[in-house]
């Protein structure tokens, strides 16, 4: 029998001859993540178990990304967690203010996370590296804590979701429009325990980082793990960044689906997911005068260098509206410096933009542009759940770079078009 | 495993933002966070609840980000249990992992009110209502490797014990 790209990696790293949806497994893992929020949990249960020494010292890859540079001193005190166990473990891949970036941006950018991997990170969107055609997956501390010990974890065999998207995209139409389009459709559950593979024309032309935007937000969808058949793209990407052996897989013609959802892309505009989930969303066109005050360009979601450059192409010459507060937020030190080179840091300084260091900052209303009571945000984040980016009583707008930069402009909720006909 | 409490009701989809927001992830310390679990639906849950009581929820319970955090403020909280008709995957793995009893039923949230007295029964694979006259309902039942993590205690204990046979 067939077996998906999925099954085919989960089992490639046990012992098993067969596996089939439903098992549960234990399986090795090729890298194990985690950062300033769920490290230090992971590093007390590691002790508690006895733990003396990582499994492999550059498999376990410790960022500091989310209350970085410290914000205040509980967060300085986690991060001081993560730096006392990367000295005493020497741990070959610990991130420090200065060469940290966000984790699921970082780690396909520095070739830490490979095609054909088994991944798992103490954070949900772990699952963004299914755009390298490897399995990745978010877990717990204690997940986490399990691995740095035994190099393994426990899984259950996922059922695979096929996504085949036809047609061809509008302009503006990127994958962040693509994955809030498929939420909106499947809702925030539609892919619970799954996984989900995505196929067809449209996905063949889309380039890396729509991939990894995409790969990214599954779990918004319930989603086990999100993944792409590695073709040419991928190899263009990975080569040069990988310094270790990697494996391209893919699925069986025969492979055996849970369920199939074709999509025809051609009529699909810029996506808004409205507050509080993410698969409420709505064409950018049907959203109404909604008045902003924020919008924060970033994240682990859409923070690089590609997103940069479309929000910048639709900044240059611009400034951002009074009172409303744009932040840009490079995802990686490496984006950064490209945004530099390129001038991009420019036109956003030039459009009034406030641009951070790396961090995930307001993108989970931990600092760097958290939000008022009553507030609205246009967001290039993954999530807009309620209180996501500060008060309660506050709203996230989820949408891509192109919508957030023309949102800026505009001081209301609009796409590039509305921007070139004002 | 046997369970018997009053019955605090939350919908679908009710994510880990809302049982214990990003903001008061600067801290893993139990106590600390239990003070703050649900607070963003219900400011006063923590004040209202009583050892032992249990959490019943709709679709998708845990939903979101995949910190630890939530489980451990539920169980901090005093929560003994949560029925749900179901849980966001990292959620579910992640209860288990900490040693949080959790149940799927896809019945109970429409017959039982808030307030109400129910037992869950891990072991038979029901839960009665105390004093309603409808027959106990069908939880799903625990896969034995789950069984497993709990009786030691959580996922850490669990590989700890294996290590020292
Ligand atoms: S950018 Fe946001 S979603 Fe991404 S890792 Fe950071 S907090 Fe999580």
């Amino acid at each position: 029998m067939g077996m998906t790209i999925t099954e085919k990696i989960l089992r490639d790293h046990t012992d098993l001859k067969e596996i089939h949806p439903g098992m549960l497994i234990n399986a090795k893992v090729d890298v194990a993540l985690g950062n300033d929020i769920t490290a230090p949990i992971a590093i007390e249960e590691f002790r508690k178990a006895g733990g003396d020494r990582v499994f492999d010292t550059s498999r376990v890859i410790l960022v500091p990304d989310h209350f970085t540079p410290n914000k205040d001193i509980d967060s300085a005190m986690q991060c001081k967690v993560l730096r006392d166990f990367a000295r005493e473990q020497d741990l070959k891949h610990c991130f420090e203010v200065g060469t940290v970036g966000i984790e699921h941006a970082l780690l396909p950018e520095q070739g830490l996370v490979l095609p054909g991997d088994l991944v798992i990170g103490a954070d949900s969107h772990t699952c963004t590296y299914g755009a390298l055609g490897a399995f990745a997956t978010g877990v717990g501390s204690t997940d986490l804590a399990a691995a740095m010990l035994t190099g393994e974890a426990w899984f259950k065999v996922p059922e695979t979701m096929k996504v085949v998207l036809h047609g061809s995209l509008k302009r503006w139409v990127s994958g962040k429009d693509l994955i809030l389009y498929i939420i909106g459709r499947i809702g925030v559950d539609g892919a619970r325990y799954k996984a989900m593979e995505f196929t067809g024309e449209v996905v063949a032309r889309l380039g890396m980082a729509d991939r990894l935007t995409m790969a990214n937000m599954v779990i918004e969808a319930g989603a086990k793990n999100g993944i792409f058949v590695p073709d040419e793209i991928t190899k263009t990407y990975v080569q040069g960044r990988a310094t270790r052996n990697w494996q391209l897989y893919d699925s069986d013609p025969d492979a055996v689906y849970g369920s199939t959802l074709e999509i025809d892309v051609s009529g699909i505009e810029p996506q808004i997911a409205f507050p509080h989930l993410p698969s409420n969303t709505r064409g950018v066109s049907e959203a109404g005068d909604i008045r902003i005050d924020q919008v924060v360009i970033g994240s682990c979601t859409n923070g690089r260098i590609e997103d940069l450059r479309i929000a910048a192409g639709i900044l240059k010459g611009r400034k951002a509206a009074p009172y409303v507060r744009l932040i840009v937020i490079p995802a990686t030190p490496q984006v950064y410096r490209m945004a530099l080179r390129e001038g991009l840091i420019e036109i956003f300084l030039d459009a009034g933009a406030a641009v951070s260091t790396p961090t995930c900052g307001p993108c989970l209303g931990g600092h760097m542009g958290v939000l008022a009571k009553g507030e609205r945000a246009v967001s290039t984040t993954n999530r807009n759940f309620v209180g996501r980016m500060g008060h309660k009583e506050s709203e996230v707008y989820l949408a891509s770079p192109a919508v957030a930069a023309a949102s800026a402009v505009l001081a209301r909720i609009a796409g590039p078009d509305a921007l070139e006909a004002s | 495993m046997k369970f018997r409490g009053n019955v605090w009701k939350f919908g679908d989809n009710i994510d880990t933002d809302a049982i214990i927001p990003a903001r008061c992830l600067t801290t893993s310390d139990p106590e600390a966070l239990a003070c703050h679990c649900m607070e963003d639906i219900d400011s006063e849950f923590t004040n209202k609840i009583g050892r032992g009581d249990i959490i019943v929820a709709g679709e998708n319970f845990g939903c979101g980000s995949s910190r630890e955090h939530a489980p451990i403020a539920i169980k901090a909280a005093g929560i003994a249990c949560v029925v749900a008709k179901s849980f966001a995957r990292i959620f579910y793995r992640n209860a288990f992992n900490m040693g949080l009893p959790i149940f799927e039923s896809a019945d109970l949230w429409d017959r039982v009110s808030e307030g109400q007295q129910i037992e869950v029964d891990g072991d038979s694979g029901g839960v009665v209502i105390i004093g309603a006259d409808t027959p106990p309902l069908v939880i799903e039942p625990i896969p034995p490797f789950m069984q497993g993590l709990l009786r030691d205690g959580g996922l850490m204990r669990h590989i700890a014990l294996k290590r020292r046979t």
